[in-house]
């Protein structure tokens, strides 16, 4: 849409008494350049309408879908109302919990364990090792995840077992694997490693030019990332941090192989209407959580596009 | 992060003030970048520890004489030709679709940049288990019959990716004057896309690969809820049969896919650095060597 606007009309000169036979010039070059830039746009054109295709008809379907009665497919609000209260409500809040706890600590951890691989200049066999490990395990999840950490994590797991050999006992405090908090240890597998491969680039913006006059301005490495590195990496950070949210709010496989019913979570319930688990009546309602998925999704990249913008800026 | 070792401890660290902590950087030595540094160490062995116990958990789990009978089981080489043919048909189309998209809109649409960007996250952040809900719903007869609605809704999966590695590599070098150049020695489009931009986007093109490549051998949930037996959801659906030896299925599948992304990287690597293109980084291409050694 930008186009239109920033497509030049074509260098007609601006002196007027050397074309007088150019009486009007402004409406046939606004229409050659809106001309000109909509066959520009044609590049674009393959990309759109796959995206148009694979992504944009599902949702509108899903969208549709939840305001339509299952009988008779009229407007309806009911699968909305449905979806917002008892169990699903109860779902959406877990849902939202759960994601907030395992975005912000693997962004966290994430960061700092790609700048420990970024900043190490000479271990180029490091970082392809490490690299090519975080997409490996990003891709990770599901039941094969879930039984790594039972076999390690689990009441009988290895770690569990050292730690009570040490002293420790993880289970006597109250650490288990099936709550909110273990689920969230245990998508931090694919979660730290996904943030690792999203925060590599906004790394690469840090300019080694501008740490260097920091130095030579005698700024000590603190005040460095309070005044250089910080300001401009805190966009992207956030940004990259709404993407683990979003990441771990959609996660499906995993949650469906650790949570097993113990905790409502959104995505499961979704699956479930897939399933064919579904009372009479309710068809849609799945529909309407996959709406609830979308709006959630939705606020968090308004904020995603307004930080990338500003990391943008800073970073030009 | 305040423990960075860093170049402001060219002003002695006796007049580090603020309380901030220095980490183990040695008084009075100059902390160099290069260097494997206290923190450094300690961030990579905490996620080693992290990553690697939980993978010698299950090793120990599931027995060394599990990983042999893998390949012998029911199922295991038809889920896994589909899994590796699916990849090959998501990993053309996504270059297909998306390389030449994204040539265009660096040379001729370079405001798009950002909304491009927008709308290639977002497959990311919008759950699989959405998406294929409203896939089913729409998809023609024709295409829902078959396992390839999977490798089509793929390449929107792997978007995220694919565009960020094209993105990456296409800043890394001077897309505008080489085709410029091209076209004024008489370069057609089509010569110019064969001959310069893709040459120097190989590596870009081999991280998208890769990425793609590891998604779609991962990939569960639409696979699963389309009912189709991809390797991941053969291995989930063995686990009911065999637990050790679906544990070591997927343990197998990590570390292949590992190694075939190292091995992809190594090789773009070498060839890259004989054509003079970046290192292959996956998502960001940017480092390059600065062409001041040759």
């Amino acid at each position: 849409m930008d186009e239109l606007v920033t497509a030049e009309a074509p260098g007609f000169p601006s002196d007027p008494g050397a074309r007088p036979g150019v009486s009007a010039p402004e409406p046939p070059s606004r229409a050659a350049g809106a001309l000109r830039s909509a066959r520009r746009a044609l590049g674009v054109v393959p990309f759109g309408v796959y995206m148009a295709l694979g992504l944009g008809a599902p949702l509108i379907a899903v969208v549709v879908g939840a305001f339509q009665s299952p009988n008779g497919g009229g407007f309806t609000l009911s699968n909305v109302k449905t979806a917002t209260s008892g169990v699903y409500l109860h779902g959406f809040s877990q849902s939202i919990v759960l994601s907030v706890i395992a975005s912000v600590l693997p962004g966290i951890l994430g960061l700092l364990l790609a700048y420990a691989i970024w900043s190490a200049r000479r271990g180029a066999v490091l970082r392809r090792v490490a690299i090519t490990a975080s997409a490996v395990f990003a891709n990770f999840g599901g039941v094969p995840l879930a039984f790594l950490f039972i076999a390690t994590l689990g009441s009988s797991g290895l770690a569990t077992k050292w730690l009570n050999d040490l002293g420790f006992n993880l289970y006597g405090h109250g650490f288990s694997l099936y709550t909110l908090s273990g689920v969230a240890v245990v998508y931090m597998y694919f979660q730290i490693p996904l943030m690792v491969l999203v925060i590599l680039p906004a790394l690469e913006g840090l300019r080694p030019a501008w740490r260097e006059a920091a130095a030579n301005m005698g700024a000590r490495t603190w005040q460095y990332w309070r005044h250089v590195g910080g300001p401009v990496l805190l966009p992207s950070f956030l940004g990259c941090v709404l993407l683990l949210f979003g990441s771990s709010l959609s996660a499906y496989a995993t949650a469906e192989a650790m949570t097993s019913g113990t905790i409502p979570l959104t995505s499961i319930q979704i699956g479930s209407f897939l399933n064919g688990n579904v009372l009479a009546g309710q068809q849609n309602v799945g529909k309407a959580l996959g709406l609830g998925l979308v709006v959630i999704i939705a606020v968090a990249m308004i904020l995603y596009v307004i930080l990338q913008r500003r990391a943008a800026r800073w970073l030009q | 992060m305040a423990a960075v070792a860093g170049a402001g401890s060219q002003l002695g660290d006796g007049q580090v003030a603020g309380g901030q902590p220095r980490g183990g950087l040695p008084r009075g030595r100059a902390g160099t970048r290069d260097g494997f540094t206290p923190w450094r160490w300690l961030i990579l062995i905490v996620a080693g520890v992290y990553f690697l116990i939980p993978l010698y958990a299950a090793v120990r789990f599931a027995g060394w004489g599990s990983f042999g009978s893998v390949v012998h089981q029911s199922g295991f080489t038809s889920s896994l030709g589909l899994s590796v043919r699916l990849a090959a048909i998501t990993t053309v189309i996504t270059l297909v679709l998306m390389v030449p998209t994204a040539v265009y809109v660096h040379l001729r649409l370079p405001r798009l940049r950002r909304l491009m960007e927008g709308i290639t996250i977002l497959p990311i952040v919008i759950p699989p288990v959405v998406l294929i809900v409203g896939l089913l719903q729409v998809a023609p007869g024709f295409l829902k019959g078959t396992p390839y609605l999977l490798a089509l809704i793929y390449v929107v999966l792997a978007m995220p990716f694919a565009y960020r590695s094209l993105d990456a590599g296409l800043r890394a070098f001077d897309l505008k004057t080489l085709v410029e150049a091209s076209n004024s020695l008489g370069g057609g489009w089509g010569s110019t896309l064969w001959r310069i931009v893709l040459p120097n986007l190989r590596t870009a093109m081999l991280s998208a690969t890769v990425l793609t490549v590891a998604l779609v051998l991962g990939e569960y949930t639409m696979a699963s809820l389309d009912l189709y037996q991809t390797f991941p959801v053969w291995i989930v659906v063995f686990d009911q049969t065999s637990g050790p030896i679906s544990v070591a299925a997927s343990l197998l599948a990590l570390f292949v896919t590992w190694l075939f992304l190292l091995v992809i990287t190594v090789l773009g690597t070498r060839q890259a650095r004989r054509t003079g293109g970046g290192e292959v980084n996956l998502f960001a291409v940017a480092r390059r060597n600065s062409g001041r050694t040759s």
